[in-house]
Parts: structure tokens; C-alpha cells; sequence
């Protein structure tokens, strides 16, 4: 075989090969969203997270806004501090409040943002105010056992 | 007597052993400083290499190509089989790119690159020098490490990541193909979920990582083997068997090692 053809068929091997890594890179892989967008960072306090994990998305209205960047214990006031990085894209009031939530039933955890009606923007650094925690589905179910075992205790009240 | 004398040669052959192996891998650490020390030529006369990437790579091509398809392809099937008990179907892209890009396109692509190219290298190697042209080169005064060995180590460490990422990408494409045009999962969330959860840093880097890692390992014990062999139709047969066997075992236990350093505690 040629010099020439070994060339050729090298050349097409190797396009195919970067072919398949931008292929991975873009198509399975997410480097399109935030690959090297300036972000700034924000923290907020949980009383429970539930199963959030580092990496999570955040999200506004459903809209992923940036990342969950670490989560550290506070021994000093028992919370979860959860640092998140958001893209400069998005600016959020000062008073804006975050959640932890569930997508779908039982799906990954991330956290939702609800702006609030402040004029001052949350700033790199800041930290979120109000916040609601996880709804752990163990509480959940123990509370509408409670509740169910109050109701029934009432019925049979009344009718004696 | 006698018991002691059956004791004595067992430890006599067992410590024979010992040394022999030691020896052998202390022979292919100074190959392997060799082959980087003269790679020189490798680059400078890039022809060379660039004419065993299209022996080790290209001609890997079909055979990498054709079994990305249908892993992913069966994937698919297996996934979505076991998925849609838990009503979640939809995770089928993820279950199918995660489990490619991060272990069955970098393990498979390189042991099937090991049967193909590495026992061909071995083979190649080994019959130069039994036919004596190694030794020939040597009294033409070129080094048959620099001329012979370090090009086909170059092209081996240059295919194998390109020959994974296809693998990976082909493997995607497969199980797009059986789990969105044949069984009907819905294409919007078998793209998006996937996009989701894989990580380019994490996910595809470490996996181009480990095939670079693989294709270092399976190129160095190819030629090794086939440089180490002894000049007979025998010994070439040997280094060849052994060349499959050993790429096959370093992948796999290579792949614990770097699955457990580069995945731990990632949630």
C-alpha cells in the first residue's frame, strides 16, 4: 500500500476520532451548558437536606441556573451550609428563598430558587436567607399516620 | 533425607521462579525507559508512526465500530428490560452513556484492541527477530528500539483513545437506535436525562484517561513481549498467546485501580 492512502485512511481516523469525542463532549456530555461561564457563589443553610449531593442542579422556575458546589455540616448551629455556584447570566434578589426538592416522586434532589421583590441583587459571596428544607418521606408518612390516628380517636369520641 | 532433599529443590524452584519473574519485570521497566528514551525518531520521522497507526488503528477500526454498535445495542435491551419495572424507562440514555463512557467503551475497546493489534505487534516483532532483521539493523548501525519498537508503542498510545471514544460514541448511538426507534422510549428525555447526568470532567475526561492509560499498557506488554521473545516458530507463538492473556488481565486490574481512584465518593 501507498504512502498516499495510508495517509488518507490516517487522516480519516483520526477525524473520526475527534468526531466521536465532540460527539461525547456535546451530545452526551454537557459541555454546552456553563462549560466556562463566569459564575458567582452563594450559600445557604438547611435545617435537612434530605439526599441533595454535591453537583446538583439548581434550578429557577424549573430553569437549571447553576450548580451545587459543597455542602458542609455546621457544628456550631447543627444546619447543612450548601454553597452554590450560579451563572453571572442569571441575577437573583437579595431576599430570594431556596428549597431543597424532588423531581418527580422519587427522582434526584436539587435545589429551587423563588426570587423575591427586592431591589438589591444577591452578590458573590452572600448568603440565602430564607429556606425550606427536604421533605424526608419518613416524617412525611409519620405525620398522616398521626394525623389519621387523631381523626379516627375524634369519630369514635363523638359517638359515645 | 529425601524429604528434606524434594524441600529443598521445591524451594530451589519456587525461588528460581521468583527471581526469574523479578528479572523479567525489571528487563521491561529499562524496555520501557528504552523505548521513551529513543522515541525521538518515532516523532521526527512521523511516517513511521503514522504507518502503524494505520495498521494498529485503522485496521481496528471494523471490528471496534461494529461491536460499539450492538454492546449498545444490547444495552438498550437490557437496560430498558430492567428499567420499565421501575417505570423509569427514561433513564435509558443515562444507564446506557454513563455505563459506556465510563467503563464499557474504554475496557472493551482495549481488550479487543489487545487481540487485535497488540498479539499482531507481537507477532511482527517477534518473527523480526527470529528472522534475524533486528539484529540485522543493529550491524547497519540503527537501533532497532528507536526504528521498530518505539513507533508502534507511539501509534498504539495514539490509537487507543480515539479507538474508545468511537467505541463510546457508536455504543450511544446503538442503544439510541434499539431503545428510541425500536422499543419507543421518548427521544427528548433519553437525550436530555443523558445530558444531565453526564459530566464532561468527570465523566468522558477520566474515560479518555483510562483508555490512554490502557493503550500504554496494552502497546508496552505487546512489544515487550514480542522484543522478549525467543527467536523460535514456538517462542513467537508463545509471545503472542501471552501478550492476550497478560493485556487482558493489566486492563481489567488497571481498570479497579483507576475506577477506584477516580470514582469514589462521587454521588
Amino acid at each position: 500500500m501507498n504512502r498516499a492512502t495510508i495517509d488518507l485512511w490516517v487522516g480519516i481516523f483520526v477525524t473520526l476520532g475527534i468526531a466521536a469525542l465532540v460527539f461525547l463532549a456535546l451530545k452526551v456530555g454537557n459541555l454546552a451548558s456553563f462549560g466556562n461561564e463566569p459564575m458567582y457563589a452563594v450559600s445557604a443553610e438547611f435545617d435537612n437536606i434530605g439526599g441533595l449531593k454535591v453537583r446538583a442542579p439548581v434550578r429557577s422556575a424549573g430553569v437549571v441556573v447553576g450548580r451545587v458546589t459543597d455542602i458542609q455540616f455546621d457544628t456550631r448551629k447543627y444546619v447543612a451550609v450548601v454553597s452554590m455556584s450560579l451563572s453571572q447570566k442569571y441575577q437573583f434578589s437579595k431576599d430570594t428563598s431556596a428549597q431543597v426538592l424532588t423531581s418527580g416522586l422519587l427522582g434526584e434532589q436539587y435545589v429551587g430558587l423563588q426570587a423575591g421583590g427586592d431591589d438589591a441583587n444577591l452578590a458573590n459571596g452572600d448568603r440565602i436567607k430564607i429556606t425550606s428544607s427536604a421533605v424526608v418521606l419518613e416524617n412525611l408518612i409519620s405525620r398522616f399516620m398521626f394525623n389519621s390516628a387523631e381523626k379516627t380517636g375524634q369519630t369514635k369520641g363523638e359517638t359515645n | 533425607m529425601a524429604v528434606l532433599d524434594t524441600l529443598t529443590s521445591g524451594l530451589r524452584t519456587l525461588g528460581h521462579k521468583v527471581i526469574e519473574g523479578v528479572w523479567r519485570i525489571g528487563f521491561a521497566a529499562r524496555f520501557f525507559f528504552a523505548v521513551l528514551m529513543y522515541s525521538g525518531t518515532a516523532f521526527r520521522r512521523f511516517n513511521l508512526t503514522i504507518r502503524e497507526i494505520y495498521f494498529t488503528g485503522v485496521l481496528s477500526l471494523i471490528i471496534i465500530l461494529i461491536s460499539g454498535l450492538f454492546v449498545g445495542m444490547v444495552l438498550g435491551l437490557q437496560g430498558y428490560d430492567t428499567l420499565q419495572r421501575y417505570g423509569s424507562s427514561e433513564a435509558l440514555g443515562v444507564l446506557v452513556a454513563l455505563s459506556l463512557v465510563r467503563e464499557l467503551g474504554p475496557v472493551i475497546s482495549a481488550l479487543l484492541f489487545a487481540s487485535r493489534a497488540g498479539s499482531a505487534i507481537t507477532a511482527e516483532i517477534g518473527l523480526m527477530k527470529t528472522t534475524e532483521q533486528l539484529s540485522a539493523m543493529e550491524m547497519m548501525a540503527v537501533n532497532p528500539i528507536a526504528r521498530v519498537v518505539a513507533p508502534r508503542f507511539w501509534a498504539g498510545v495514539m490509537s487507543m483513545p480515539l479507538l474508545a471514544a468511537m467505541f463510546s460514541a457508536m455504543g450511544v448511538i446503538g442503544g439510541y437506535l434499539v431503545g428510541v426507534k425500536l422499543i419507543g422510549v421518548d427521544e427528548g428525555a433519553f437525550w436530555s436525562q443523558m445530558q444531565s447526568s453526564v459530566d464532561v470532567r468527570l465523566d468522558i475526561v477520566n474515560g479518555v484517561i483510562k483508555s490512554f492509560v490502557f493503550g500504554i499498557a496494552v502497546t508496552l506488554i505487546s512489544v515487550f513481549e514480542g522484543y522478549d521473545a525467543d527467536p523460535t516458530a514456538e517462542g513467537v507463538s508463545g509471545a503472542t498467546t501471552r501478550t492476550v492473556v497478560t493485556s487482558s488481565l493489566a486492563i481489567l486490574a488497571l481498570d479497579f485501580i483507576l475506577t477506584a481512584f477516580m470514582f469514589r465518593g462521587v454521588g
